[in-house]
């Protein structure tokens, strides 16, 4: 067995679930969104602002950039083991990736509560 | 018709090079790639390629015919034949040895890290263990590999992590002794399993199943096993 300290949830079978999980909430956030914007042709920052403001779609949103980090990490971390044979620069690699993951999760956080 | 042939001894050569062959066919036969390759070798002596049985079973002639990997033995030149030229070349991913001799080594290390024979502690009958007639149709699609190493090394995760993923080959194997009724030894085989590399580095690109010589399906063998390992965990 192979162990690996920098991958997600550490096993294999965790990651790839995970990786499976949150594709199908960005998928169906997806959807949604492109729903929502075919059902209102003339969309006006009000009814945008007041989709926003309701608390269903902030939790929505929020799984939806957890998602992103957490798919997103899976991917880059096998990209930067397929690719980036010197550890130096393969953690080097991985620890950008997960400062500019955390960045847009704690950013996407004051969006959406409009901190 | 030409032939172009990937050339490296290392005892002479600085770097690999290809070489190309003029050859008179004989008219009104489709030969396999390995009879073309039997005529060039009388033609120059110092190609060196490996091959055994000449009919599939032994899978030492596995190579990269005109871009893609299979038995020379069972491929007939107009199969392998692109644009009036045949191309072969070593196995990719693998170290070379000399022209079509690739080192099998690391294929073979990833094999025996799965432990390819029956674990079974209970004590052994008297005459020997029985199947029944279903429990041995789980094998049918596993055993029938021969190691020709083809289907790993068209595998792009094999070749960027051929220590750690152990790739569709060993992968079908792993299946075929966690699918047996006879072994003991499942939840231990999972447990080895069970981490970002040795099976889930697979992300389902199916060269494998593409290139098999025996028509296998190492995607599936290796869907069964992630399917097993999360009934496991669920």
């Amino acid at each position: 067995m192979v162990t690996q300290i920098t991958s997600f949830g550490r096993s294999g079978l965790y990651d790839w679930m995970m990786q499976r999980v949150s594709a199908v909430v960005l998928s169906l956030y997806t959807v949604f969104i492109i729903g929502y914007l075919l059902l209102n042709p003339d969309l006006t920052y009000d009814q945008w602002s007041a989709l926003f403001e309701a608390t269903w779609m902030r939790i929505f949103s929020l799984m939806v950039l957890l998602s992103i980090g957490m798919h997103s990490w899976i991917g880059l971390w096998s990209i930067s083991t397929d690719y980036i044979k010197a550890t130096g620069a393969r953690f080097f690699f991985q620890s950008l990736c997960g400062l500019v993951m955390f960045i847009y999760i704690v950013w996407g956080v004051q969006v959406l509560w409009g901190l | 018709m030409l032939v172009s042939i990937y050339r490296y001894n290392p005892e002479k050569d600085d770097a690999p090079y290809m070489q190309d062959y003029e050859i008179e066919l004989p008219a009104g036969k489709d030969l396999m790639v390995l009879d073309v390759l039997n005529l060039l070798k009388a033609q120059d002596p110092s190609i060196s390629y490996r091959r055994s049985c000449r009919e599939g079973v032994c899978g030492s002639d596995g190579m990269n015919m005109s871009g893609k990997n299979g038995l020379a033995c069972i491929t007939p030149v107009s199969e392998a034949v692109k644009k009036g030229k045949l191309v072969l070349r070593p196995l990719p991913g693998l170290p070379v040895v000399r022209d079509l001799v690739v080192d099998m080594g690391q294929f073979y290390k990833q094999y025996e890290k799965i432990r390819p024979y029956l674990l079974n502690d209970t004590p052994a009958p008297a005459i020997e263990r029985l199947q029944s007639p279903e429990e041995r149709e789980k094998l049918d699609g596993l055993y029938e590999c021969i190691l020709c190493a083809c289907c790993s090394t068209a595998c792009p995760s094999f070749w960027w992590n051929p220590d750690k993923f152990v790739g569709p080959s060993g992968l079908l194997q792993a299946y075929r002794f966690l699918a047996d009724s006879r072994d003991t030894a499942t939840q231990e085989r999972l447990s080895d399993l069970d981490d970002p590399f040795s099976v889930f580095r697979c992300h389902g690109i199916m060269n494998c199943v593409n290139v098999c010589p025996k028509g296998l399906n190492p995607t599936k063998a290796i869907g069964n096993i992630r399917t097993m390992l999360l009934q496991r965990a669920t």
